[in-house]
């Protein structure tokens, strides 16, 4: 008997991780799954219905495959910081990380002083592997992160204010005093970009191969780099704007205004797609979220908040005064406020991003831009006195793919990859809010409603019905002709009532609905349209 | 207090030697890739395009007859041969690898209307309007007999004479009977010299015979009496018909399906029937601005290739209504007979201007072996294109075929004269009391009635 129970026993705990490891496995294949599928009950087609639950078949079985092989692809783990007793994560110095970690790693942290050149901005390719920096005072550089070597060092001999990779690491823009400028890798000054008057910001949309820029006239432009041809160019109308930021899931850009207004823009519609109140005092920062869902903002009133792009909510408000703001690839949001950073983390899992690291620099600097090296952890820091970088472990998607973004890739896979990028532009229509949109159907209108004249005349129809009712010849007394109008007085109410009930019903939803339309969040309140 | 940060040495990542393969790491989280649904649309429509920029279905011509060509015949156990018979008595048998004719026979002293290879390929039965059929021994394909090939007495195997002019010929799928189409359906054994039987439903000319894939001893035919009519060898009678408003030209039974076929009718349209149910048609196919002279099904039985007397070649899918594909050339006159290969990727025609014309099944397909990672690409192309059919840009661009002006008219003209029918019947239905007259389905509207 004992026998046999444990037996029973060791069954149990043979099946229970088995159920875990098929649990676990449908966990994974949920994010290859790309949302819920289509709800086939409602169709009444059937051919359609069992070609689309096939299709919902294989689309669940690629699904599984893709989880089940993310074992063998991807042998990389993440990078961790974990305290032991009762350390906590953000009194780890830099010092003690650099200590700990491999020689190679070490070598990625690291302080570059240029006081001279005044405050620096910086951007990285997208695989990561190279950076650009521009000093204010005219200074440029490229930088190989792998071998840390100098590639190529340039004085312009004017301000220069922003600097900006494009497609790869062979181009770079540059937005100097009066115009924009492309530069090869080798330094030599490629076009002029005049039709951007004096840029103060740059962004490089990679999938449309879009430059955009914003003046100091508060005017957005966007320019294709593979025609040359000028695609968009809007007034804000909202004065000097110097917060920029691409939202790498849909490529809309989003502008920090001086009035604390955010907009957000499409090449193809003058007007902003969303304009949200998000600051009492200027938008200094803006960062987005890889996965498309979250946004951080912050501004001159002391507050730094986290938003829900989908109901345009804020979630989170926390204090400090930012002048930088980025989202790593895994999701940790980097804070650059005087000469102290602040490295947040959603430990949870509700968006509640917690302190995980911190880090101060020397007294006086100030930080005007941070920014997470892809596929690395690392945080790029351009200040007023240089560019530094530290170790933020756990930052970085640690598996690479070859055919997105490869750190390691030579000249001939460089051109290969330029040529597909090239194939695959995007036009600037595919630019939209939710850009899983393209290929679904649209929504068919709702039914159309009665008109009042219809309405009208059906209620006409029945009263005149009612009033034309034969009534029974009753017995003496009650056939009285003040009873038969009474009766048939009746009948015509009854025959009113019913849209009476309807109008009245009417009337309170659409009284509903004006009440909805104020209990929108406070932001987005002040530009309800009044109506008369 | 434990920490790790991403590291990757070089010398991990990158190949060792400059002969070795580069190293490729896949990552497939769809959040490496944003906006995929636009790269794939982007894709797709570049896919579209590369199509219609590549397509270039005409091979070549055959060109040694010096009549229209009026019947042609597959060789179901040779690959690359194809039998054609001219009006002149020709019949050639053409290599369509080199597009040469290998062999001629000659003997006819009439136009030959009928031609059809019995199944291993080995005789060739024709038969013609002065009233004989003839069987011929077919060379091997390896060129062994090459030496009496030159004496064309010595393949004539057989001359049987007949009483009337034969207007159509086909052999059995497996077995050694053949039929011919005349003033009655005759069945022959090649080693008689009579037929074996003779079926006659009414006094009409039968203009086209063709059996069963499947059952060996059941067999379509059509007549001038506009009918089309199934036999059965073994039973004395005829076993069914279907009497339409037009005539039908020529008919295919689906080799992949074999109770339907399909039928190449007067009025420009093709009538996919089940044998069983000849009430009503299962599809109407359309797009041909005059009468379908031939018709036949690709080994696939997924499509169907139609010549017509509007001077073009159209492939129709098995169950839709309207072409995917129209061939034509400038020098291309009235096509009186088309075939599918028996690989299903070529499509032969043969025309009034004496030549047959070889195409691409598929108008814009690489030919020649394609590496494992090209064929990935082409399928992963097709897959988007696929996926993304029904947005309009694509649509519009995957639809598009350039007409000739003559039948890019024709068609408007039928379109507007099939639009006035449809407004006609709705007036008179709207004005008549309701109930009282019903609208018949296109499906049914050609057919005058079913005889058992």
């Amino acid at each position: 008997m004992g026998a046999i129970q444990e037996l029973s026993t060791l069954e149990n705990s043979a099946a229970a991780p088995e159920q875990h490891a098929s649990e676990e496995l449908e966990v994974k294949a949920k994010k290859f799954l790309r949302g819920n599928g289509a709800n086939l009950e409602v169709l009444k087609d059937k051919k359609l219905k069992g070609q689309l639950a096939v299709r919902e078949e294989l689309y669940g079985q690629s699904a599984k495959a893709a989880a089940k092989t993310e074992k063998w692809l991807m042998p990389t783990d993440g990078g961790y910081l974990e305290p032991e007793g009762l350390e906590k994560t953000w009194r780890i110095k830099q010092e003690s990380i650099v200590r700990e970690v491999d020689l190679l790693s070490s070598r990625k942290a690291f302080d570059i002083v240029l006081p001279e050149l005044g405050p620096y901005k910086l951007d990285y390719t997208s695989n990561g592997r190279y950076m650009a920096v521009a000093g204010r005072r005219g200074h440029l550089a490229i930088i190989d992160m792998k071998t840390m070597a100098l590639i190529k060092e340039i004085q312009v001999r004017e301000t220069v204010r922003d600097v900006v990779f494009l497609h790869n690491e062979l181009f770079f823009a540059a937005a100097q005093k009066k115009y924009a400028y492309i530069y090869n890798r080798d330094g030599t000054e490629l076009h002029c970009l005049k039709e951007h008057g004096p840029p103060l910001k740059l962004q490089f949309l990679k999938n449309h191969f879009l430059l955009a820029s914003t003046n100091k006239f508060g005017q957005l432009h966007y320019q294709d780099i593979t025609t040359g041809e000028m695609v968009a160019n809007f007034r804000t109308g909202l004065g000097r704007c110097n917060v920029m930021q691409v939202n790498p899931c849909n490529a809309v850009i989003g502008l920090g205004h001086n009035g604390g207004q955010l907009t957000m823009w499409k090449p193809t519609s003058g007007a902003p797609l969303v304009r949200m109140l998000c600051h009492r005092g200027p938008v200094t920062a803006v960062a987005f979220h890889t996965g498309g869902h979250l946004m951080a903002t912050a501004g001159m009133d002391h507050k730094i908040k986290l938003w829900d792009l989908r109901k345009f909510e804020t979630l989170r408000t926390y204090h400090g005064h930012a002048n930088a703001l980025d989202f790593s690839q895994r999701g940790l949001l980097a804070i650059g406020m005087g000469s102290f950073i602040q490295i947040r983390r959603d430990s949870s899992g509700d968006q509640d991003y917690s302190l995980y690291m911190t880090h101060r620099m020397a007294k006086g600097y100030q930080i005007g831009k941070v920014l997470f090296q892809s596929y690395e952890d690392v945080l790029g820091i351009g200040h007023s006195n240089g560019i530094s970088s530290i170790l933020v472990p756990g930052s970085g998607e640690p598996n690479f793919d070859s055919w997105v973004a490869n750190p390691f890739e030579n000249s001939r896979q460089r051109r290969e990859k330029e040529t597909h990028a090239l194939l695959d532009k995007l036009p600037p229509e595919t630019i939209m809010l939710d850009p899983r949109q393209i290929g679904t159907v649209k929504s068919s209108k709702k039914k159309e409603k009665p008109s009042e004249k219809e309405i009208e005349a059906e209620v006409e129809a029945a009263i005149e019905a009612a009033k034309n009712v034969k009534l029974k010849n009753k017995t003496k007394g009650r056939n009285k002709a003040s009873k038969r109008a009474k009766k048939k007085l009746e009948g015509v109410v009854r025959a009113k009532r019913p849209f009476l009930e309807h109008q009245m019903e009417e009337s309170k939803k659409r009284q509903r609905t004006s009440q909805e339309e104020v209990e929108l969040p406070k932001s987005l309140q002040r530009f309800v349209r009044k109506k008369p | 207090m434990k920490v790790k940060v991403i590291s990757r040495p070089t010398d991990e990542y990158t190949r060792e030697r400059s002969q070795d393969l580069q190293r490729v790491f896949r990552n497939y989280d769809p959040g490496l890739r944003p906006q995929e649904k636009a790269t794939e649309y982007v894709r797709a429509l570049n896919a579209a395009k590369l199509e219609k920029i590549f397509a270039r279905p005409f091979i070549g011509v055959m060109d040694d007859h010096i009549d229209s060509i009026s019947c042609m015949a597959k060789n179901p156990n040779y690959l690359k041969g194809i039998f054609s018979g001219s009006m002149d008595g020709d019949i050639r048998f053409w290599d369509i690898a080199s597009r040469k004719t290998v062999c001629q026979f000659s003997g006819h002293q009439g136009a030959v209307r009928g031609l059809t290879a019995s199944t291993d390929g080995r005789t060739l039965v024709s038969c013609g309007s002065d009233c004989t059929v003839r069987l011929w021994r077919v060379p091997l394909p390896n060129g062994l007999d090459s030496v009496e090939s030159s004496s064309s007495s010595s393949k004539l195997l057989a001359a049987y004479v007949w009483k009337n002019a034969f207007l159509a010929a086909d052999h059995q799928w497996e077995g050694d009977l053949f039929a011919t189409a005349g003033a009655q359906v005759d069945i022959w054994d090649h080693n008689r010299s009579q037929p074996v039987n003779s079926f006659e439903w009414g006094k009409d000319t039968v203009v086209s015979v063709r059996f069963n894939p499947a059952e060996p001893d059941v067999l379509a035919t059509s007549a001038s009496d506009r009918s089309i009519t199934i036999y059965d060898l073994r039973m004395a009678s005829p076993a069914k018909k279907v009497l339409m408003k037009t005539k039908t030209n020529a008919i295919s039974w689906n080799p992949m399906e074999p109770m339907n076929f399909t039928a190449a009718n007067e009025d420009c349209r093709c009538y996919s029937y089940d044998a069983r149910k000849l009430d009503e048609a299962k599809c109407v196919h359309q797009d041909h601005v005059s009468a379908v002279m031939d018709i036949d099904y690709s080994p696939t039985g997924r499509e169907f290739v139609t010549g017509s007397y509007d001077r073009t070649v159209r492939i129709f899918p098995y169950n839709g209504g309207h072409s995917r594909e129209i061939f034509h050339t400038k020098r291309m006159q009235r096509v009186f007979c088309v075939k599918f290969t028996c690989d299903a990727s070529y499509i032969v025609s043969g025309s009034d201007d004496t030549n047959l014309r070889l195409w691409k099944a598929n108008a814009s397909e690489q030919l020649g072996v394609l590496l494992p990672r090209e064929r990935k690409k082409q399928e992963y192309l097709e897959a988007v294109k696929n996926r993304y059919k029904h947005l309009p840009e694509i649509k519009r661009i995957v639809r598009h075929r350039h007409l000739p002006k003559p039948i890019y008219k024709a068609a408007s003209l039928r379109r507007t004269m099939v639009e006035a029918e449809r407004k006609k019947e709705e007036r008179r239905k709207a004005h008549s009391a309701p109930g009282s007259s019903s609208t018949e389905p296109f499906r049914k509207r050609r057919i005058i009635k079913e005889i058992d």
